[in-house]
């Protein structure tokens, strides 16, 4: 697993190096969870739901460490004609669910997907991977209010709590105070984990079934494994200069 | 019409595929098809946008999903839902906005739905169905269902006369043969303005055609209704829907790309909103705009 780790993080710097495309940080920060789910925990039967549609680079990573992307089709990621956008495209990517970018999308289509497989009465979790930012749409509560009333058991959300947001930290643009509060008070088992500690979200995704849908609340850190990154808001936009980029690889190879 | 939509959705309550969600209205009205569709009628709650994102995933997982409601908590609260989650993916969502134009009256202007269909045709995929009268309901349905498609599904009252013998549902349909304007009327409107033009002397009525689909889809306008435009020599658009994103725009751009010699003269009777500035029945607001059947005979009567 760490060397699954190792590769994608290398692949992923790689590829917005040479598309000199931004939102780095928040693909660093949910990167290790998205190969956790895609490597040790879903199955076959199970569908994957990005709702932080800025992490697109970290799931086209994730999706080529299992061999469902092609290196060739990497090379296209934010070029001219290519189905790797720098948000997923409708009809992009088989696989790939849904068009995401705008927040507080997923959840409602994670509920719906969740409830068509319930009621066609078809095995499967549909996993979710949300932002905190993206708590501030009005949307995301309409969803999870509905996910609980419904009790979708079937939807498991993870929550990338990086705690950075676009122009702003979470606490200073719109504090929730605890999110794992407000949660579990709509009706959510909220299980509070180290989201770049494989094992540990593991251990969580994996912990027996109860009678509630089950969220993961994951501390993250923007930016994760390039110190000149970690916890800094503008990696949310910048590109990489080679410096920089060859200071990004060393760290990241050494981690 | 609502309830000819309930009765032609029970047709359908059975098959495994189908599923209905509601946000939160529909009391005394949708009740026989709750009981019928059990678990797949959902009271998805007063919340819009995720009802249609919720009803995107239904149809990722191969289901056909119906939402309903308040034909302006439907395409206007959830737009980005309908553009991205829909749309985009081109998934057979069928949106219902009940109360089309003016139909909620003196309920006032935050439920009525001036701009649906132009605010919707913009996406890709959707159609727009605006049937005219109740009896139309049963066979939009049936279109819907047979498309797969995103589509809006525009519902009014019905104001057949009742002697009226309907010509089977189309997008296009001619009702009145006339020796006057050509007159296109857009869905339920048409009622009142056909029962005014039969009460004509025959020697003055105009041509009525009633337009049940959108957008126009060149291809689709019938040559008969060329050669009556080419006849008449005055073609008349009326709807309840305002001026930006109409029927009657994108029927004079279709003719015009069509190469069709457009006629001497163009009038379209739109909605104009609220230009006095008070609120009232349907009607009242249909004659503000100058939509009701007597402004319409006044204008195409010689």
């Amino acid at each position: 697993m760490k060397e699954i780790l190792r590769k994608a993080r290398l692949r992923l710097l790689k590829m917005h190096f040479e598309s000199g495309v931004g939102h780095i940080g928040g693909n660093l920060s949910a990167l290790d969870m998205m190969l956790t789910l895609h490597h040790r925990v879903m199955n076959s039967e199970d569908d994957f739901v990005l709702s932080k549609g800025h992490a697109a680079g970290a799931l086209y990573v994730t999706l080529w460490s299992l061999g469902r992307l092609s290196e060739e089709q990497l090379a296209t990621f934010h070029k001219d004609g290519t189905k790797l956008g720098g948000h997923p495209v409708p009809q992009g990517i088989p696989g790939v669910s849904f068009a995401v970018g705008s927040l507080g999308h997923g959840l409602g289509l994670a509920a719906g997907l969740a409830l068509g497989k319930k009621l066609r009465g078809r095995p499967g979790r549909v996993f979710c991977l949300l932002s905190d930012g993206e708590w501030n749409e009005g949307s995301t509560w309409e969803s999870l209010i509905f996910l609980a009333h419904h009790n979708l058991r079937e939807v498991i959300l993870l929550v990338d709590l990086n705690g950075l947001q676009g122009f702003g930290s979470t606490a200073e643009v719109a504090n929730l105070g605890s999110l794992t509060r407000k949660l579990s008070e709509f009706g959510i088992e909220v299980r509070e984990v180290d989201g770049h500690d494989t094992d540990a979200l593991e251990r969580a995704l994996k912990a027996p079934a109860t009678d509630r849908p089950v969220a993961l609340v994951a501390r993250t850190i923007k930016g994760h494994g390039v110190s000149f990154m970690e916890n800094k808001m503008e990696w949310h936009y910048l590109p990489l200069t080679a410096a920089q980029y060859a200071l990004a690889v060393e760290e990241a190879t050494r981690l | 019409m609502r309830e000819s939509f309930t009765q032609a959705l029970l047709l359908h309550a059975q098959d495994p595929d189908f599923v209905f969600l509601t946000g939160d209205v529909g009391f005394m009205a949708l009740e026989p098809l709750r009981d019928a569709a059990k678990e797949r009628f959902i009271n998805a709650g007063i919340a819009e946008q995720n009802m249609v994102s919720v009803a995107a995933g239904l149809a990722r997982a191969g289901l056909r999903p119906w939402v309903y409601s308040i034909a302006p908590f439907v395409y206007a609260r959830a737009f980005e839902q309908i553009r991205n989650d829909v749309c985009m993916h081109d998934l057979p969502v069928v949106l219902v906005g009940n109360g089309g134009g003016y139909a909620y009256g003196v309920m006032g202007p935050t439920h009525h739905a001036l701009e649906d269909y132009g605010a919707l045709l913009g996406l890709p995929n959707l159609t727009a169905y605006v049937p005219a009268f109740a009896e139309d309901v049963a066979q939009a349905v049936a279109c819907m269902m047979a498309a797969a498609k995103p589509a809006y599904l525009r519902l009014g009252r019905d104001e057949r006369p009742e002697s009226f013998v309907l010509p089977a549902y189309a997008p296009w349909r001619q009702v009145v043969s006339g020796l006057h304007a050509t007159v296109v009327v857009v869905g339920p409107l048409a009622g009142g303005i056909l029962a005014a033009v039969q009460a004509l002397p025959e020697s003055r009525r105009p041509s009525l055609w009633i337009l049940s689909e959108l957008p126009i889809r060149q291809e689709e306008i019938p040559a008969e209704f060329n050669a009556d435009v080419a006849r008449s020599g005055h073609l008349v658009v009326v709807e309840e829907h305002v001026a930006q994103g109409s029927a009657g725009a994108s029927l004079v751009h279709a003719l015009l790309r069509a190469g069709i010699t457009l006629p001497r003269r163009f009038t379209h009777r739109f909605a104009c909103g609220y230009p006095s500035g008070h609120y009232g029945s349907q009607l009242y607001h249909r004659q503000e705009s100058g939509l009701d059947p007597a402004s319409i005979v006044r204008l195409v009567t010689p």
